[in-house]
């Protein structure tokens, strides 16, 4: 019978990575995940998770062990943020080249410099490129079912991919939420015991890592590409059984008054759900707005995309980090990419805000939409502009 | 005969580019690279197997009398073998191509 | 050519490494390696770090590897090394897993050892893990192309100490590594060569048995950064040791012990003459070296508890 606990999206990822099972923890702590370790600590002190965790000296290591631990048949978890997630940017990957299910947990947090703990995108954008499955969870529950479904989709034997879990640092990881935290009874047979086809075993033995020369890396790397973007399937296939199993049903674009909307806003992370209440506002005054929620970032869901911004004129994209060069942001580079060439594509315009944990309100949501319509009509050619930042 | 490198089509990539057959890169023949050769003098071996222990590859093995031979599919022509025998029963003798 | 009957004789008399690698003609660190793995067994799992013996052993899609087998990077395997054994202890506990004791190996060249990959290493030992790590120690980055580390000997000429008019090469001293290790207090720390394969053997089976990290330390001579000839690795090997460049010993649960202790140590011009990396010392430099070479056996000696006269 599920509890509803109020607790941080840290603990709730605790609790997930508990009922999971998980064999081995290899992590160091970092704001804002330091929650997230601590917790898993206790568990395994006082003999609620029975996992070895081992006390890495550095989120290189963490990774590093996590490729042994997974490599061997463990189930294995991490977390980090920020400049952690930076320190194991190589480590990365291997995870995924190597088809490691591994599960991590990010709090999403700025990069430096200047330092700065609190939440933003730059962290996940950065690894956009890794070949990791990488998903957003935007409150308490989604932060304990999107870990739990993680497991499952990345020991699929039609995945077998890393996972990682994004939060936003702070918002997510350390505000206080009511979430239903079900039991062992309620999962059933949800996630069943870790079976990874390839494992080292001196009864078996492999040669995991070797090197590929010129004439065959480009082969090794198009089978990974291929595998990735084949993995959408698996990935809304676990979502369907989750669904079923707790009554929570998850998709890789969560869409919200969309269907007649002119303006659709395209946005990730928990500042949606600000994004949500000014769209409630809007059409109050009867103004024809919706939110596109993207839920599932690697592999992009492009048809899925497609389909949820099709009856809009005008895409606007909010997003939390910037590329110091690009011609836009990430996300709308991202969106801009899904979008084009289709007959009657949108105007598109974006918008960069929210930086190492500057805050958005729905009122700020407000004045996105109007400037958004502001150059929506005055035909303006810009490719993002800032918001809430001072002049 | 496993496909080579360059041979292998992408879809023919095993999942994670895993090697599953253990030791298989003995098919390369690494006797090629030498300029030089271990001959063996049968009357003045003891078949300690002192050079068997001490060939990098390894590739010395007891033939059907107990001696020690190095097999020239592999043998780089080192050389340690001749150094390191006590009773100076290898010589190193220089190839002609 | 009987190469498929070479391999059978060889895999029944224990071999776990299969020729047909691609190292240098006399590599005295792949010998070094398949002594290491003979002695160990076939219930291991080794985490390899990128360097000589990763690249000659494992091109894709083949591998000279009949022992389970995981590279990652540069600087992580004894992070590789710490989830293998933990995953495995993990699995263990709750039923899972090889139903044998498993030797989990961690291998790094003195580059993955004392430089980039010092980090891991000291994270893995101050742990506990129950796992060997193995240095082998050829003195220089070899693998891409003979560049200095921190294992590189004093006056040793390589590509990024490069004898010239302002410099006679390496200008630092060696690090101590094996002390380094033994810092973080483990229960076992052994220097050994491919000369000595008796000892190596005896060694690793010792580090095999104890429970918590070891640290062997394999002094690995390398015909193509050290400019020798390809027949004389066991000879360098042999002359390291006689001379005191390389003490032959081990720490057991803090006990340091002289494996063979030389009452007289030879010349180190007798070491020196036959690597070209040391041809442009002058005998002022040697002597010197010669000197410190002398006193640091004099404090290994006395730490094994030997009093000098």
């Amino acid at each position: 019978m599920a509890k509803r606990v109020g607790a941080e999206g840290s603990f709730a990822v605790a609790e997930a990575v508990r009922l999971a099972d998980t064999d081995v923890v290899a992590a160091y702590p970092i704001t804002p995940q330091t929650h997230i370790v601590e917790r898993l600590s206790e568990m395994v002190a006082d003999g609620e998770l029975n996992a070895n965790f081992i006390y890495v000296e550095s989120e290189h290591s963490a990774m590093s062990a996590c490729l042994g631990s997974a490599a061997v048949g463990a189930r294995t978890f991490t977390s980090t943020a920020g400049q952690g997630l930076e320190l194991m940017h190589e480590v990365l990957y291997l995870a995924s080249s190597m088809r490691l299910p591994i599960v991590m947990a990010v709090a999403d947090r700025a990069l430096s410099g200047p330092l700065n703990v609190w939440g933003d995108h730059s962290d996940a954008m950065a690894t956009r490129d890794c070949g990791w499955i990488q998903y957003f969870a935007e409150n308490a529950q989604e932060a304990f079912d999107l870990t739990l479904c993680a497991f499952k989709i990345a020991e699929h034997h039609d995945v077998l991919f890393p996972v990682m879990v994004h939060m936003d640092g702070f918002h997510v990881s350390h505000v206080v939420e009511p979430y239903l935290l079900p039991d062992k009874e309620e999962l059933g047979d949800f996630l069943p015991p870790f079976d990874y086809p390839y494992t080292l075993d001196p009864n078996k033995p492999v040669t995991m890592g070797a090197f590929a020369p010129p004439a065959v890396y480009s082969e090794c790397r198009k089978a990974q590409d291929v595998a990735v973007n084949g993995t959408i399937g698996a990935i809304q296939k676990v979502w369907n059984e989750f669904g079923k199993q707790l009554g929570r049903l998850y998709h890789p674009i969560e869409t919200y008054k969309t269907e007649d909307a002119e303006t659709i806003l395209v946005s990730i992370g928990s500042f949606n759900q600000m994004a949500g209440v000014a769209v409630d506002k809007l059409r109050a005054e009867g103004k024809k707005v919706g939110l596109v929620r993207i839920r599932l970032w690697r592999p992009f869901p492009l048809q899925a995309f497609r389909q949820a911004v099709k009856s809009a004129k005008n895409v606007v994209i909010f997003e939390r980090s910037m590329t110091y060069g690009g011609t836009t942001g990430p996300v709308c580079a991202e969106v801009k990419s899904a979008l084009y060439g289709l007959k009657a594509a949108p105007r598109i315009t974006s918008f960069i805000g929210g930086l190492g944990g500057r805050d958005m309100s729905p009122k700020h949501f407000e004045a996105l939409f109007k400037r958004a319509q502001e150059i929506f009509d005055k035909n303006l050619d810009i490719q993002y502009e800032t918001i809430g930042v001072r002049e | 005969m496993a496909k080579k490198d360059f041979e292998l089509t992408w879809k023919e990539i095993p999942v994670g580019a895993i090697v599953h057959e253990p030791g298989n890169a003995s098919e390369y023949q690494t006797g090629d690279w030498r300029s030089q050769m271990p001959v063996l003098d049968r009357a003045k071996c003891v078949k300690c197997g002192i050079c068997y222990r001490f060939c990098p590859e390894p590739c010395i093995v007891k033939d059907d009398e107990g001696y020690y031979v190095a097999d020239l599919y592999y043998c780089k022509g080192c050389g340690i073998c001749a150094y390191e025998c006590p009773k100076d029963a290898i010589t190193i003798v220089k190839e002609e191509h | 050519m009987s190469n498929l009957k070479t391999l059978q004789k060889l895999r029944n008399a224990g071999e776990l490494f299969m020729p047909g690698h691609r190292a240098c003609i006399g590599c005295g660190e792949v010998l070094a390696m398949r002594q290491v793995c003979k002695a160990l067994g076939k219930d291991i799992i080794i985490a390899n770090a990128t360097g000589c013996m990763e690249i000659i052993s494992s091109p894709f899609p083949t591998t000279n590897w009949d022992v389970p087998w995981i590279h990652a990077l540069f600087e992580n395997t004894a992070a590789v090394a710490s989830g293998v054994e933990s995953g495995l202890d993990a699995m263990k506990r709750k039923g899972r897993g090889p139903a044998q004791d498993v030797t989990v190996v961690a291998m790094g060249g003195d580059g993955s050892t004392f430089d980039i990959g010092l980090q891991s290493l000291s994270g893995a030992l101050e742990r506990g893990h129950n796992f060997i790590y193995v240095c082998f120690d050829n003195e220089g980055y070899m693998n891409t192309g003979i560049q200095r580390s921190s294992a590189t000997p004093y006056g040793a000429s390589t590509t990024t100490s490069p004898v010239g008019k302002n410099s006679i090469g390496q200008t630092t001293q060696k690090k101590d590594m094996p002390l380094i290790a033994l810092a973080h207090h483990i229960p076992y720390l052994a220097t050994c060569t491919p000369a000595h394969p008796t000892d190596l053997a005896k060694k690793i089976k010792k580090a095999k048995e104890i429970k918590g990290p070891a640290y062997i330390h394999v002094y690995s001579p390398c015909p193509t950064g050290w400019g020798t000839d390809s027949d004389v690795a066991i000879e360098l090997c042999r002359l390291a040791v006689d001379t005191g460049v390389f003490p032959l010993g081990e720490c057991v649960y803090g006990k340091y012990a002289l494996t063979k202790e030389i009452k007289q140590l030879k010349p180190l011009r007798d070491y020196l003459k036959l690597q070209r990396r040391f041809r442009h010392l002058s005998d002022d430099v040697i002597d010197q070296i010669q000197a410190q070479v002398r006193e640091h056996y004099e404090t290994v000696r006395a730490k094994c508890g030997i009093l000098t006269n």
